[in-house]
């Protein structure tokens, strides 16, 4: 780690506007230990009055500093929002979900490997010193949304749930707060891999909103490596109400495929109305897959998140 | 920079470097070497302690950030001769070989009791809703999957955790 000032923020207005932010460190400290992260001054902000979890405008509203567990374990998270459970409890592990903030999990950074590997060109790290990804190991990276630039992938799955809910990020800046809807939060990489959200330096976030639930049955669906304590590979997550046999409403967001959280209206739209079969939902993924390309080592992904999201809506549509 | 930390209800003042990590502060400031470090990245939970009930992996937290935190490492579980539940079970369960992943494990596993004691559901509790959780092989495996064992013990780490889980249902 490259040595740095610590500072300590007692209260928000204090805090905005400041260098590098840490909270849980799960991310932060780990890329500042492999060279990645070098700030000279960090400042703390776990002693802000960020911590509660409360009834908000139907939903809820839910602290930045609220651990990834807490989330999880808060019995209207469970009741109504099932899927936000379920996708905290299938990243990381006990320990980390413990430490793990709600703000810091939306702004982790992606797991490429050469975006770890300081030996690397990566043009999220550096910009312009091109992609190792491209033409590397790629089991990892994107099949949607990637750019001759940046293959990377975001890796929250609690972010993937947010998504589907249509989650709302509030931040606090210098010139007071604003709300961003977090399907807007992130940004491609096009040729810039290195912008990731469209937050302006010294931004906090202080809440993620989340509106009234949807109605229907919600899951969320996570292939990996392994079974437990390992990072998306493709993962999904799911919302669908039927009415009189057909799909009425959907809600659906990917996880481990794309640079962000991703979402495609277009065919979410070629699901609703229709019968719950085979052809409905091959039909609708043609529309999802339009633009996907692998890169080798990750043409797997195609037909794994097909596969995927099909089990995903034929539990989902059963009534 | 100067900070207090306060180690199995002791206090310590130390002055140390902001990089320093709270397990390098146990090791290295403290003489607390029951912490163990595999692989400083929090991928493999060796580090484990507990911090004011939940355990948390001590490699990716700043000792200067925990100024105020009560901490439990596997030293203030139990000592020879006055084991805790747990510390006495893998030693009866063969709970291990090489022992590096140990202190880890049962620290983990203390927290993790007290989580399922809390209701907390894990990835693989069917029922979210349910107010109790009971932990059969598969929820204990998935509660610990963040303690790696490179030894491969985990049957005899799991039949430990259960005993000691099951002894406690009982007791209540
Ligand atoms: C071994 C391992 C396995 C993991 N597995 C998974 C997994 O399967 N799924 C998954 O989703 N995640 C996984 N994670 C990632 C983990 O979820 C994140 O590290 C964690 O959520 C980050 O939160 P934090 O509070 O620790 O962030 P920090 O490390 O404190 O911060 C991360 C970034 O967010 C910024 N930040 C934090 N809070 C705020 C705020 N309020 N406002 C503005 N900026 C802020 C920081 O400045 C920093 O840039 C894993 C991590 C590890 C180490
Ligand atoms: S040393 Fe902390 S998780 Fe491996
Ligand atoms: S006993 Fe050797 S690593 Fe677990």
């Amino acid at each position: 780690m490259t040595p740095f000032n610590y500072e300590r923020a007692s209260d928000i207005s204090e805090a905005v506007g400041k260098p590098q932010f840490i909270a849980g460190g799960t991310n932060l400290l780990d890329l500042m230990k492999l060279g990645v992260e070098t700030p000279d001054r960090i400042t703390d902000i776990t002693r802000l009055d960020m911590k509660n979890i409360e009834d908000h405008e139907g939903g809820l509203r839910i602290g930045a500093l609220v651990s990834n567990s807490d989330l999880a374990a808060d019995m209207r998270v469970r009741q109504t929002y099932p899927v936000l459970s379920r996708a905290l409890l299938s990243g990381a592990s006990g320990q980390l979900r413990n430490m793990a903030t709600t703000g810091g999990n939306l702004l982790q950074r992606t797991r490429c490997y050469y975006f770890q590997d300081k030996s690397s060109p990566c043009n999220k790290r550096e910009p312009g010193s091109g992609c190792s990804a491209i033409g590397g190991v790629t089991r990892l990276h994107a099949i949607l949304g990637a750019s001759e630039h940046c293959i990377a992938t975001h890796p929250s799955d609690m972010a993937v749930a947010m998504q589907a809910l249509d989650a709302l990020v509030e931040v606090e800046g210098k010139d007071g707060s604003r709300r961003i809807a977090l399907s807007d939060f992130y940004r491609l990489p096009e040729d810039r891999p290195d912008r990731e959200t469209v937050l302006e330096y010294g931004e906090l976030i202080t809440a993620v909103v989340l509106p009234p639930a949807p109605t229907g049955k919600q899951t969320y669906r996570k292939v990996r490596d392994r079974a437990s304590y390992a990072f998306a590979l493709v993962s999904v997550a799911g919302i669908v109400s039927m009415q009189d046999g057909k799909i009425a409403q959907v809600a659906l967001a990917f996880g481990g495929v794309a640079p962000r959280p991703w979402r495609d209206l277009e065919f979410e739209a070629a699901l609703v109305g229709r019968a719950p079969t085979r052809e409905t939902f091959d039909a609708a993924t043609d529309i999802l897959l339009r633009d996907a390309s692998g890169q080798g080592g990750n043409d797997f992904k195609i037909p794994l998140l097909r596969r995927t999201l099909r089990a995903v809506l034929t539990e989902l549509c059963e009534e | 920079m100067k900070t207090t930390l306060t180690i199995n209800g002791n206090t310590h003042a130390l002055d140390i470097d902001p990089r320093t990590t709270l397990l390098d502060a146990l090791r290295n400031h403290l003489d607390l070497t029951g912490s163990k470090k595999g692989c400083d990245h929090g991928q493999c939970g060796a580090c484990t302690v507990i911090a004011d009930g939940r355990r948390i992996n001590s490699c990716l937290t700043l000792a200067c950030m925990m100024d105020g935190v009560e901490i439990t490492t596997v030293e203030g579980l139990g000592k020879p001769g006055d084991l805790s539940p747990l510390q006495d079970a893998f030693v009866r369960h063969d709970g291990f070989q090489c022992g590096y992943c140990t202190p880890g494990q049962i620290c983990s596993a203390t927290a993790m009791l007290e989580e399922a004691r809390a209701g907390w559901p894990s990835a693989v509790t069917d029922n979210l809703e349910g107010e109790t959780v009971s932990l059969g092989n598969g929820e204990i495996s998935e509660r610990m999957s963040g303690n790696l064992c490179r030894c491969a013990a985990y049957p005899n780490i799991v039949d430990a955790i259960r005993e000691v889980s099951e002894r406690k249902e009982v007791a209540e």
